[in-house]
């Protein structure tokens, strides 16, 4: 029975862990799109920002520099898919495809070119990076039952970027749903003549979505780069912002439904590693790949209308052109 | 649009601006070479020695690319349809699996002459089949295509996990790749093929695909230029609501149109399972859907653009492995780079260029006696 209480507590903590990339990514993702520009670059805006983090935390030894290069690589290239998508109307998924390649060559080719490892960073010691914090009174409430791990090993002992993420789901949602900027950002992705009919810009309002995506998208590689892992790999991110596209959409463009989404398959990821190789008596070894895809599936199926109908905003992924 | 069509005389808009934006890319991919201290020009020498330098070379740029006009043609067939099918890399994953399962299945059986054509068959139905399926689910049931084309990239891959390591696997072996074909399965190679008229040629992975690759693009090109249902792809590709009025049918057009862009981008696996590997095993397809996308957009959707991208990317790709050996710094990531620079560049900048050089084009072309004609 202990072990079983412990085992949940790990898992609910790996869930958290493993799901703060994909909250972080899912934000980013929703403020683009909700701003009518589709974002299938979070992977490697991602990627990018992992990698800026890393580095300029092996060279400087701060985590806060290594912070501010992962956002400001990160809005970079939101500002290369603005200026393709937004000013030049090109096509908005070759765009993130092209941002995705780009940054995954781009980080090995210069991580290999500066540091010599093949692409990988130097590691860091932990005064370079974000550490777990520990909740004050975490250790003196542990021996309280039940309440006293829970809090002591799920709530507690997370970086940072973690409680940020968390914080950062009501503070989305407030300022789509109750500030003036989230009501015309909404509106410039589902009617953009109306919003410039008003005499607001579109490309003023679909550059701040953009650029506010590529903030959080810096936010999930600093995570990922120097607070759960200690130095960056070759594509470290491994498909983690397309499971945050899926999440966003299985959230129905929605910050809350979106961050239980990302709950969700932060969950299965934690299951799915514990998993491996368990031999469950009258099933046999568990499919642990079928419980990998099963992010991917539920999104195709949800998107194939048979949980409720995705509804994407309306005027997602065309270029806005103003009337002569 | 703002700029109108048709204003630019033809060379202008497929010769000049295509090649004015794949410049930019590799001006951009200089500069990047320069900033980690490498030399570009003596690059560019490595890479062209490393691509065509010897018979060797030829016979590993040629292989690649013919995996990448496979990809590209997949790419442009979607494209003329109007859908975006970034599923390539997932379709040629299935498709090597089912050229595979039927040179498991027969190779004790079949002779090769029975075999190859039925491989090549099985690799073509089972990428249209992972195509199909993104395909319905937008046509009927309006899902957007590029989304479940991703989420169907993810699944091929986990599901050629659990079939490499769980089932397919070689009994007694620790990595995950099944047992080799007999030999009834090989697709010859080139040096096989042209040693049977009597022409010598070092052994390279070039094999007879690269034939039956050329053959998809004269099929690709009878298909949607001298076909019917190749113009009504057009024609949904071009104008959506048009086509409809015209009494096309899109859903049928978008099955049609995926259906054969998988069974194109399934075909990697005649070049890789049948022509090299000779037998099953996971990843060898190797990010080749993903450069078919680059492929498409630089050989703006037409066969013969898209054998020349693949020429120079099956070039970057061999040249990129002997420029390594060459500068160290420069890794075969750099091909990757490339590769993201001419998607961005062909592909989503690609009217970038388009108002100054139509500005420049008017003001050289604005003698008086002109200037009615060419604002007329």
């Amino acid at each position: 029975m202990d072990d079983l209480f412990a085992l949940t507590l790990s898992t609910l903590a790996a869930t958290i862990r493993l799901a703060t990339p994909l909250i972080l990514c899912a934000m980013a993702g929703l403020l683009s799109e909700r701003s009518g520009v589709i974002d299938i670059g979070l992977e490697g805006k991602m990627l990018a920002g992992a990698f800026a983090a890393a580095v300029v935390a092996a060279v400087t030894g701060s985590a806060a520099f290594a912070l501010l290069a992962a956002l400001l690589v990160a809005v970079l290239l939101s500002l290369v898919h603005g200026f393709a998508c937004i000013t030049h109307r090109g096509d908005q998924v070759v765009s993130g495809v092209a941002i995705n390649i780009i940054a995954a060559g781009m980080t090995v080719v210069l991580g290999n070119a500066w540091f010599g490892r093949g692409g990988s960073t130097p590691d860091l010691s932990p005064d370079q990076r974000f550490m777990p914090l520990h909740l004050p009174g975490a250790a003196a409430l542990r021996d309280v039952p039940v309440i006293g791990p829970l809090y002591a090993d799920v709530v507690s002992g997370h970086s940072l970027l973690t409680y940020l993420a968390v914080l950062l789901v009501p503070l989305v949602w407030f300022l789509l749903y109750r500030t003036r900027f989230g009501l015309r950002l909404r509106a410039v992705g589902e009617a953009p003549a109306v919003v410039d009919t008003a005499g607001i810009s579109v490309v003023r309002l679909r550059y701040t979505g953009v650029m506010l995506a590529g903030l959080l998208c810096g936010l999930a590689g600093t995570f990922l780069a120097i607070a759960q892992n200690a130095a960056f790999q070759r594509e470290m991110t491994a498909g983690r912002g397309f499971i945050a596209l899926a999440a966003m959409i299985f959230g129905k463009w929605r910050p809350w439904p979106a961050f239980f989404a990302c709950l969700l398959f932060g969950f299965l990821d934690a299951v799915s590693i514990r998993l491996q190789g368990v031999v469950l008596p009258g099933i046999g070894t568990v499919p642990v790949p079928l419980i990998q895809a099963l992010p991917y599936i539920l999104t195709v199926v949800l998107l194939a209308g048979f949980i409720g109908k995705a509804m994407a905003p309306r005027a997602l992924g065309t270029p806005y052109v103003k009337e002569r | 649009m703002s700029a109108r069509p048709g204003e630019l005389p033809r060379w202008i808009d497929i010769g000049l601006l295509p090649i004015l934006n794949v410049l930019m890319a590799l001006m951009v991919a200089g500069i990047i070479v320069a900033a980690i201290g490498a030399d570009p020009l003596s690059a560019i020498g490595f890479l062209v020695q490393g691509a065509f330098g010897s018979g060797y070379a030829w016979g590993y740029t040629l292989y690649y690319a013919t995996s990448f006009i496979f990809t590209g043609l997949a790419v442009a067939v979607g494209f003329h349809a109007g859908l975006f099918n970034i599923g390539g890399e997932g379709q040629a994953y299935i498709g090597g699996l089912g050229a595979g399962l039927v040179a498991l299945a027969f190779d004790h059986l079949l002779p090769a002459p029975v075999l190859l054509p039925l491989a090549i068959l099985g690799a073509a139905l089972f990428g249209a089949g992972w195509a199909i399926v993104p395909a319905w689910l937008q046509a009927y049931r309006g899902s957007h295509i590029v989304i479940t084309t991703i989420m169907f990239n993810f699944l091929a891959s986990a599901l050629m996990v659990y079939l490499m390591v769980d089932v397919l696997i070689d009994p007694g072996q620790m990595t995950a790749h099944s047992r080799a074909f007999e030999s009834t399965a090989w697709l010859p190679s080139m040096r096989e093929a042209l040693a049977w008229v009597g022409i010598d040629m070092p052994d390279s992975p070039l094999n007879l695909s690269l034939l039956w690759a050329l053959g998809c693009c004269v099929l690709v090109w009878l298909f949607v230029w001298r076909s019917r249902p190749g113009y009504e792809m057009r024609a949904t590709g071009l104008a959506p609501r048009a086509a409809l009025y015209a009494g096309i049918r899109p859903a049928r057009v978008t099955l049609l149109a995926m259906a054969i862009s998988g069974a194109l981008a399934g075909s990697v696996g005649v070049n890789e399972i049948l022509g090299l590997q000779h037998r099953l095993l996971l990843d060898f397809v190797a990010g080749a859907g993903f450069t078919g996308i680059a492929v498409a957009l630089m050989g703006r959707n037409h066969p013969f653009g898209i054998v020349l991208a693949s020429l120079l990317f099956g070039a970057l790709y061999q040249g990129g492995a002997e420029l390594a050996f060459e500068i160290p710094t420069i890794t075969r990531d750099m091909i990757i780079t490339i590769q993201g620079l001419i998607i961005l560049f062909s592909g989503a900048l690609a009217y970038m260029n388009r108002p100054w050089v139509e500005r420049l084009y008017l003001r050289l072309r604005a003698d008086p006696a002109k200037t009615e004609a060419v604002h007329g």
